[in-house]
Order: C-alpha cells, then structure tokens, then sequence
C-alpha cells in the first residue's frame, strides 16, 4: 500500500485528491493536508467583493466532504519536506503544523510514498509597502473573508457618492511583478455594474492601474484574435471594453508604496507618479508558501528544491536564456521534481521556467512585467494529469504516464462585466495554448481557431453554470467525475 | 460668463479604441442570439478541452 501525501486543497490539490480518491483511494492511502476548514470557489470571491454573494455561496467545509470519501483530511499547514527522510526516518516525510482548533500549534511528520504540493500562492502583501487589508489601505478579493471586507469598503464609499463627494476607485496590480490581472479586471467591471446600479456611476472616477506593457496582457503576453477581417490583438478589446464603460487606465506601472488615499508608482519609463484613491484593490504579488526542504543530514535543502520566488522546481528547463531563445519546449510536462521523482508540484505552486509576457525593467532597474498565471483551468489539468501518472506510479509505471504542458493546453477564463441575467454581459476568452508556441504556429504563437474573444449574455450564463457546476463537483456530489474540469 | 465649450478635446486615451455601435451592443444582449452564441462558445470550449488532456 502506498500513500500520497496532498499539500493544498485549493483547485489543484482539491482535483488531485478527488480523482485519486475515485481511483485508488480504497487500496492505497491518501491524505490531503491544508490549513482553511473550507474550500472555496476563489472565481466567485468577485461577487461577494460587490455583494452580490454571500460567503457561504462560494465555500464549504472541507472535512463534511472528504468524509464521505477515503481521504483522510488533516487540518493543517505543512512547514517543511524531508524527501530523503532523517536520521529518524528511511522514509520520506512532511512537517506539518496543525491549524485545526482542537489540536492548534501541535506538530506531526507525515511519511510518503508520494507527495504533491498543490499549495498555491502565499499572498505577498508584504512585498509593497501599504499595500492589503490586513496592514496597508487597499482592499483584496484573493480569499472570500477578503472579499467580504472588500464590499463593506465599497459600500460605504458608495454611501459617501450618495452623499455627493466625487470618488476615485483604483483597481489593477499592486507590484511591478504581479499575474492574475484577470481577476482585478473582473473586479473593476463588477465595480462598475454595482456603481452604476447604485445610481452614483457619475460620482465616480474609475482607473485601472497594472504592470502590463498593454491593455489585455494577462501575463500571456495578449493574445491575438479573429475579428472583422483582421487578426487583432485583445489589446483592443480590453480598451474598448474600458472606454465603453469610462474607465481609465494606466499600464506599464510598478506600484511601489500606498499610503492612505495614495498609490505612489513607478512606471517603465522610469518615471515617478501619485494617484489618489477613495478605494482601491489592487492585486499582491505571489510567492510560493515558503515551505523548507531538508536533506537526510537535516542540511537545509531549500534552495537546491525551491526556485527563488518560492515554487517547487519541476521538470522545466530553467537554464537562463535570453527571452528570444524561450521556447514551448521550456515548460513542464510531468511536475515531477528532477531529483525527487516522487514529488511533484501542481497549479500555482509549481516554478515556471520563465514568464510568458516579455520581461522588462524601468531605467531604474525596477523589474516591471506580469509574471505567468496558472488560472483554474491548467491548474486542474495538470493536477488531473498528476494523480493520473502516481495512480499508474503505484500500480508498477517507472515514470509518469500522463502530461499536461501549458504549452500545450488551452485555457478558458469569463469575466462577467454585470450581473443581471438579461442585462449582464460578460468577456468570454479562450486560449490554445497557454504558452504561445512559435514553432508550431509562427504568426500568433496560438490556434487561431481556438483562441477566441467575445462579450455577451453567452458568457454570462456560463459564469453562472460554471460556479454552480464546479461547486457541484467539489462537492462530490453524484456524477461529478462526468463533469469536464 | 464663461466661454461655452464647442470643441471636443482630441486624442485622449479613449480617442483610439474602437466603441460598439448600438447594433453590436443590442447583439450582445440579444437572447436569441447569444443563446446561439452560448452555444458556440461551449463547443469550442468542450474542443479545447479535449485537445489540453494528454
Ligand atoms: C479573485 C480571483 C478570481 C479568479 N478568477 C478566475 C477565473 O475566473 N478563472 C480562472 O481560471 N482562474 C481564476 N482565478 C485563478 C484561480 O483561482 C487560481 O488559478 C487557482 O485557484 C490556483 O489553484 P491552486 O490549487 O494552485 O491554488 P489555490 O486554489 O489557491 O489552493 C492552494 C491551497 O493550498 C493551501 N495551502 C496554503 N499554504 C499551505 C501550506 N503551507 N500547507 C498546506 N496547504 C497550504 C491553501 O489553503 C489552499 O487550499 C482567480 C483568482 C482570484 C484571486
């Protein structure tokens, strides 16, 4: 028998632990080791960010579901990785810390046979000074308790607009080094419908302010789409979506401090710039969780495992190499450890090769360019891929049968810009492949015919069906494993 | 008393980007229409799928 040790239950350690559950859960021992009681539908934290959902419409309690099942659910969060084991131990093993009330603070090894760390991202508010909820004077939606926050904050500046003071509201990236754009340009559209419903859109001046080099960057480095005769790039789109609504922008900025009711930025220029604010989420940059890897000696390990940022290294060519000289090839297939092979990393916790979006820096040296995403969709696939090639693993495979390059999947991301369910629209985008391959297609890097851009009710509905489909599946309720991840 | 404005502030940020004319708009919410689109859109989605697992 063996066991397969989960660090994470988010989208990827969550999809990992369900299928190999389904799989091998009652031969083999699974046990899945995250620090929240519950599990949440980060997508939806935009709409309780506006109110417009509760909590409790985006999570559940993790332990309720895996009961039902043959994982074994440790409330907790893992501090370090033994791979080669100690002088205790042969086998290799995980510290972790419990978080559950009952047992909070105490701490356990766990041995395993196979690990994957589908820890995610640790939200770096702490890398721009004044920046979050929790120590600085910007809002965040990252968790549904930050959301929540969120809308309280925006709701009493809606109140001050009722009141007849002109407000700024500022949303975008906070760091010159920031992915998930797409998230805050949800948001600010989101901001938007509810200022608007609230009848004190004109009260209001809205700026998107992010690390982007153009508009629509996402950290992919845009995309290029078919429309009206031409092949154009999302920049376009993502503008004209900004002007139709009377939003501004600013790009190619660094956020490097907030004060209360201030951004002080940088931009690639290397130009100095202040923008006041009555209310502002930006985005924090991400790291890796900082989890410690320590060898068999107990020497600290961390570095040999763990790239600078964080993320667990993978079966990746991280040879630097001038962007030019980048290729599809780069990224990883398996999210196997090299010298660990029986370790693995899933979703954002995984170190990419390199970004995606070209890298630049200010004359001042300030490194300004988004850094890759990994949005749900990949992060599900390739945990999907993952439990695959350890359920083959364990029934006798030397290597992992299964991959799931980046660079060679698609991703489907929809931001609803409204919310009514004739009136709302939303931009329903799709990608093919994450990672442009040049080689295979030299024009865009993509399939034209599979990256796509369109706003309309279509994708509203579908952002709708999407939360209530993938909270279904999480849940485990009857005919999950039906439902595409 | 002030000047009345008669003249439009060129090339601002919002110059260069194209608008949607109402037709488009009305598309975007038309529910015969986007109910096609709906469709469309989750067959490319379901294609996409497919070719992303290996
Ligand atoms: C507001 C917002 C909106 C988004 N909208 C979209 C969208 O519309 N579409 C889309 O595709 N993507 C979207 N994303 C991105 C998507 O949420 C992420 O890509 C996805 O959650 C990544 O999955 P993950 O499993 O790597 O990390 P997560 O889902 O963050 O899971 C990480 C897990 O690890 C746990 N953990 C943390 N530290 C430890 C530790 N030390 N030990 C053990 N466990 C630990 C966490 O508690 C959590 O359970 C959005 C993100 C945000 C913030």
């Amino acid at each position: 028998m063996s066991r397969i040790v989960i660090l994470g239950a988010g989208i990827s350690g969550h999809t990992a632990a369900r299928y190999l559950d389904k799989w091998i859960g009652k031969k083999h021992e699974i046990i899945v080791v995250s620090p929240n009681a519950k599990w949440n539908w980060i997508p939806s934290n935009i709409w309780v960010g506006v109110g417009q959902m509760t909590e409790e419409d985006v999570t559940f309690d993790l332990a309720e579901v895996y009961k039902k099942t043959n994982v074994d659910f440790r409330q907790a969060k893992a501090i370090s990785i033994n791979p080669e084991g100690s002088a205790d131990s042969e086998k290799p093993f995980i510290t972790v810390e419990y978080t559950l009330e009952s047992r909070a603070g105490e701490q356990e090894n766990i041995e395993y046979d196979y690990m994957i760390n589908a820890t995610g991202p640790k939200l770096n508010f702490g890398a721009t000074e004044g920046l979050g909820p929790d120590h600085g004077h910007t809002v965040s939606v990252c968790t549904a308790g930050h959301a929540l926050e969120a809308n309280e904050k925006l709701q009493a500046t809606i109140d001050r607009m009722k009141a007849g003071e002109h407000c700024t509201v500022v949303i975008g990236t906070g760091h010159g080094m920031c992915t998930c754009q797409g998230a805050a340009f949800e948001y600010i559209y989101n901001v938007d419908h509810v200022l608007r419903e609230a009848g004190v859109r004109d009260m209001a001046r809205i700026v998107w302010i992010s690390n982007e080099y153009e508009l629509g960057d996402f950290g992919m480095g845009g995309v290029h789409i078919k429309r009206g005769g031409y092949v154009t790039n999302g920049k376009t789109f993502a503008e004209s979506l900004m002007v139709e609504r009377g939003i501004e922008w600013i790009t190619r900025a660094h956020v490097k401090k907030v004060e209360a009711g201030l951004i002080h930025y940088e931009t690639l220029d290397g130009e100095f710039h202040e923008q006041e604010f009555d209310f502002s989420m930006l985005i924090p940059p991400f790291a890796g969780v900082g989890l410690k890897a320590f060898d068999k000696a107990g020497e600290d390990i961390t570095a040999n495992i763990f790239a600078p940022n964080g993320f667990l290294k993978v079966d990746a060519d991280y040879t630097p190499r001038p962007f030019a000289e980048w290729s599809a090839k780069d990224w990883p297939r398996n999210y196997q450890n090299p010298t660990y092979k029986n370790m693995f990393a899933v979703g954002i916790a995984f170190a990419p090769p390199h970004p995606i979006s070209k890298p630049m820096q200010s004359p001042n040296g300030t490194a300004i360019n988004p850094t890759p995403p990994r949005t749900g969709m990949p992060s599900a696939t390739m945990a999907k891929a993952v439990a695959q090639s350890i359920r083959d693993m364990v029934n006798g495979a030397k290597e992992p049968t299964h991959s799931a390059s980046m660079a060679e999947m698609g991703a489907a991301c929809v931001a609803s810009t409204g919310s009514h369910v004739f009136k709302g629209t939303a931009a329903t985008m799709t990608v093919f492949p994450v990672v442009p391959d040049f080689e295979k297609y030299p024009d865009t890097g993509r399939d034209i015919e599979l990256t796509t851009g369109e706003i309309g009710l279509a994708g509203h509905w579908m952002k709708y069906i999407l939360h209530h489909t993938f909270i279904y599946q999480a849940k485990l309720k009857p005919g999950w494993s039906v439902l595409p991840d | 008393m002030a000047n009345k404005v008669t003249n439009k502030e060129p090339y601002q940020q919002a110059y260069y980007p194209p608008a949607p004319t109402g037709f488009t708009k009305s598309m975007r919410t038309s529910v015969i229409w986007q109910f096609f689109r709906f469709i469309v859109i989750n067959l490319k989605m379901l294609k996409l799928m497919s070719k992303s697992h290996h």
